[in-house]
């Protein structure tokens, strides 16, 4: 039981903080994507939007050969820890987060940037006023990014090894649990992990639903 | 207080923009007419800082002392869309924002805030979504946000033109009031020539992009 626990714990932890980081990235990567005029913006658009889609094992590959001993980060010694894991899946969560903050942005009113600019606000009050009225697609950029990566194993396996006490997360745990046919075991953890990321998932949405509550009282 | 000298705005290549030269004084309320495409937000959103003329020379001789930046220009100018474009906050949110933009004390904010939302006779609105208001509401809020900056210049773009005829009516007699009340200096676009009659001191006329003697 106490390993299911540190299990689940390290899994949150992870995807957790891969995504805070790809949100650190995402958000003003997105914004100056969506607001942004500048050669090769839509060449970057294409890409990051090709990045939504980045099979995990692929990414893991990635990261395996540049975290490898004798890779180009090899020194840092960083495969197969939880380090790895964050860093593959904050490549993975990254894009999808990027995507939809400038999706978000680009669906409000262009000239409600001119607007604040003629209120005399700064550039950086200006995107922070922006992000306050886009908050409601951001919120679902936030759950997008979290369940990009909680819920894939090809990357976590590669970088991470699920080397017990130390790597193993929810979803190479399944992964295992199956390969030695405790398929019990395996439904268990499933059914763990899905409902971690239903009660996430439904934190969020709630303080998502209120916003949309609150801008549509009157 | 402020002249414009010289100034050409291209787009695409062509000029859309080109004033040899125009002044405006202090306490002065000018209409600016024209026809569709004719450059007259351009003229506005120049006048506004929001856009960078490709040529030409725009000299603001403010009250204050002299500017230090182009936001120190537009913190001491307000600007009044075509459309409110309120943000999804309170009515008093949405007329309190320029003032915390520019960082004054909570106390201040709320007492000019309290006062203007008075003026434009919406206090019974102030804890309403700003994007659930009627349009003639929305434009009473965009006013209320824009003059309780106390700007020394106004720069209103059209702010009435998708009203009705009766709140149109209603708020250009409002304007008038405040303007009077206020004596700030104003360049207001619009198709109106009644709001022409009963708010311009001067009006001018814009033609591709130039200034013309205005038709008969």
């Amino acid at each position: 039981m106490s390993e299911v626990f540190s299990i689940t714990v390290l899994s949150l932890q992870v995807s957790g903080l891969a995504t805070v980081l790809s949100l650190l990235v995402g958000l003003p990567l997105g914004t100056v994507l969506a607001l942004g005029r500048f050669r090769g913006r839509a060449a970057l658009l294409s890409v990051i939007n090709t990045g939504m889609g980045l099979p995990p094992v692929v990414v893991g590959l990635a990261v395996a050969m540049l975290l490898w001993r004798s890779g180009p980060l090899g020194d840092l010694r960083l495969i197969y820890t939880p380090w790895a894991i964050i860093l593959a899946q904050w490549i993975i969560a990254a894009p999808v987060v990027t995507g939809l903050t400038a999706v978000a942005l680009q669906q409000l009113d262009p000239r409600l940037q001119l607007q604040l600019l003629g209120l005399g606000a700064s550039l950086p009050q200006m995107v922070l006023a922006l992000w306050r009225e886009a908050r409601l697609p951001l919120i679902a950029a936030l759950i997008a990014g979290f369940g990009s990566v909680i819920s894939e194993v090809g990357a976590s396996m590669m970088v991470g090894g699920n080397i017990r006490g130390q790597t193993r997360v929810l979803t190479t745990a399944i992964v295992l649990e199956t390969g030695k046919g405790e398929f019990e075991r395996a439904l268990a953890l499933g059914g763990l992990l899905l409902l971690l990321t239903f009660l996430i998932n439904l934190a969020l949405t709630l303080i998502q639903q209120r916003g949309a509550r609150q801008r549509g009282r009157t | 207080m402020i002249e414009v000298r010289d100034l050409v705005v291209r787009r695409d290549g062509r000029a859309v923009l080109t004033i040899d030269r125009l002044r405006i004084d202090r306490g002065e309320v000018l209409a600016v007419l024209g026809p569709n495409g004719a450059g007259k937000t351009t003229l506005l959103l120049v006048l506004a800082r929001l856009l960078v003329p490709e040529q030409g020379a725009i000299r603001f001789e403010s009250a204050s002392g002299p500017l230090a930046s182009d936001l120190d220009y537009r913190r001491r100018i307000s600007v009044v869309m075509q459309d409110p474009l309120l943000l999804d906050r309170s009515v008093f949110d949405n007329v309190a924002a320029g003032l915390r933009f520019r960082h004054l004390a909570a106390e201040t904010v709320r007492q000019r805030t309290e006062a203007w939302l008075a003026k434009l006779s919406i206090t019974h609105l102030k804890d309403r979504p700003g994007l659930k208001l009627s349009g003639g509401e929305a434009q009473r809020v965009a006013l209320a946000r824009a003059f309780v900056l106390e700007p020394e210049l106004l720069l209103l773009d059209e702010p009435f033109s998708s009203l009705d005829a009766a709140t149109r009516e209603a708020l250009s007699a409002e304007l008038k009031r405040l303007l009077a009340d206020t004596h700030t200096t104003t360049v207001f676009i619009t198709h109106d020539p009644a709001e022409v009659r009963d708010l311009a001191t001067r009006s001018l006329w814009l033609e591709d992009g130039r200034l013309i003697p205005r038709p008969a």
